[in-house]
């Protein structure tokens, strides 16, 4: 008899997959963020007007939320990204795959305690 | 038969693995697989580097107006280092994209126009790119 299980999702990896999902998710956050950051720092070759004018749409609370996604989703991915390259160049440290995956999200977290009270400060004193 | 894909499926005991499989042979893929890899140890330094000293430093983000990167600029290791993330960002962010392209795509047609979309828009992004940081001049601001 099929379990309750067999019909959720097709990702069925459990911790190992669900990372090499957000590595996908924030990797394509990051390239998208790139294309629009090549184009508007570009705009410094039409002089300090056309700039500082491109610039002052960073200076918006929501704006800068939104920052602090783009430093999460940078710092996830090197982080889970140091994790694969470990598995791979070392494939015995597989047999702590669990260990290295929560090591590595607690070192995510601990990062991200800091840059959040510092950016999200940033971005209440534009409110 | 199946479409190819670059991502083999996880084996069974395989359960915490993270990243693509490596590629077997000595093909384009392994040396896309490789690449990812090498550029990934550069990146982790330009990249968070440059995240970090944008965002964290006092002021933030709202330091960053035309003098502080006509200043930045001044120096030529700051040049580098921006067209380095600049190269590398764009290479490795486009491999990317082809890989999850080539996994979630089947209709070849699509595959082919999605992924020269990619290099084409990835390629004048960086020669935009490359054009400001090398010949950037403040002088021609006055400065």
């Amino acid at each position: 008899m099929a379990k309750k299980r067999d019909y959720t999702t097709l990702y069925k990896g459990h911790e190992g997959q669900w990372s090499w999902v957000a590595h996908r998710v924030t990797g394509v956050a990051v390239i998208l963020f790139l294309f629009a950051h090549i184009v508007d720092t570009a705009v410094i070759g039409w002089g300090p007007n056309a700039y500082d004018r491109v610039m002052q749409a960073y200076e918006n609370p929501i704006v800068r939320l939104m920052e602090l996604g783009l430093v999460a989703a940078v710092l996830y991915h090197a982080i889970n990204g140091i994790r694969i390259m470990i598995v791979d160049f070392w494939p015995k440290t597989a047999d702590r795959q669990k260990q290295l995956f929560y090591g590595s999200m607690a070192v995510f977290l601990a990062a991200m305690i800091p840059i959040t009270i510092i950016m999200g400060k940033q971005a209440l004193d534009l409110l | 038969m199946a479409v190819e894909t670059p991502t083999k499926p996880p084996r069974s005991g395989d359960d915490y693995r993270a990243g693509r499989e490596r590629p077997d042979g000595r093909g384009g893929e392994f040396w896309s697989w490789l690449f990812m890899r090498i550029s990934a140890i550069v990146l982790l330094f330009l990249a968070v580097g440059h995240v970090l000293i944008m965002h964290i430093p006092a002021g933030g983000v709202s330091r960053v107006d035309f003098s502080f990167v006509a200043t930045r600029w001044d120096n030529p290791l700051w040049r580098t280092w921006d067209w380095m993330l600049l190269t590398l960002a764009l290479i490795h962010g486009i491999n990317g994209l082809r890989v999850i392209t080539l996994d979630y795509v089947r209709k070849p047609g699509l595959r082919v126009a999605l992924n020269f979309t990619y290099y084409v828009l990835g390629f004048a992004l960086f020669v935009l790119g490359t054009i400001i940081v090398v010949t950037f001049d403040k002088a021609k601001w006055g400065l």
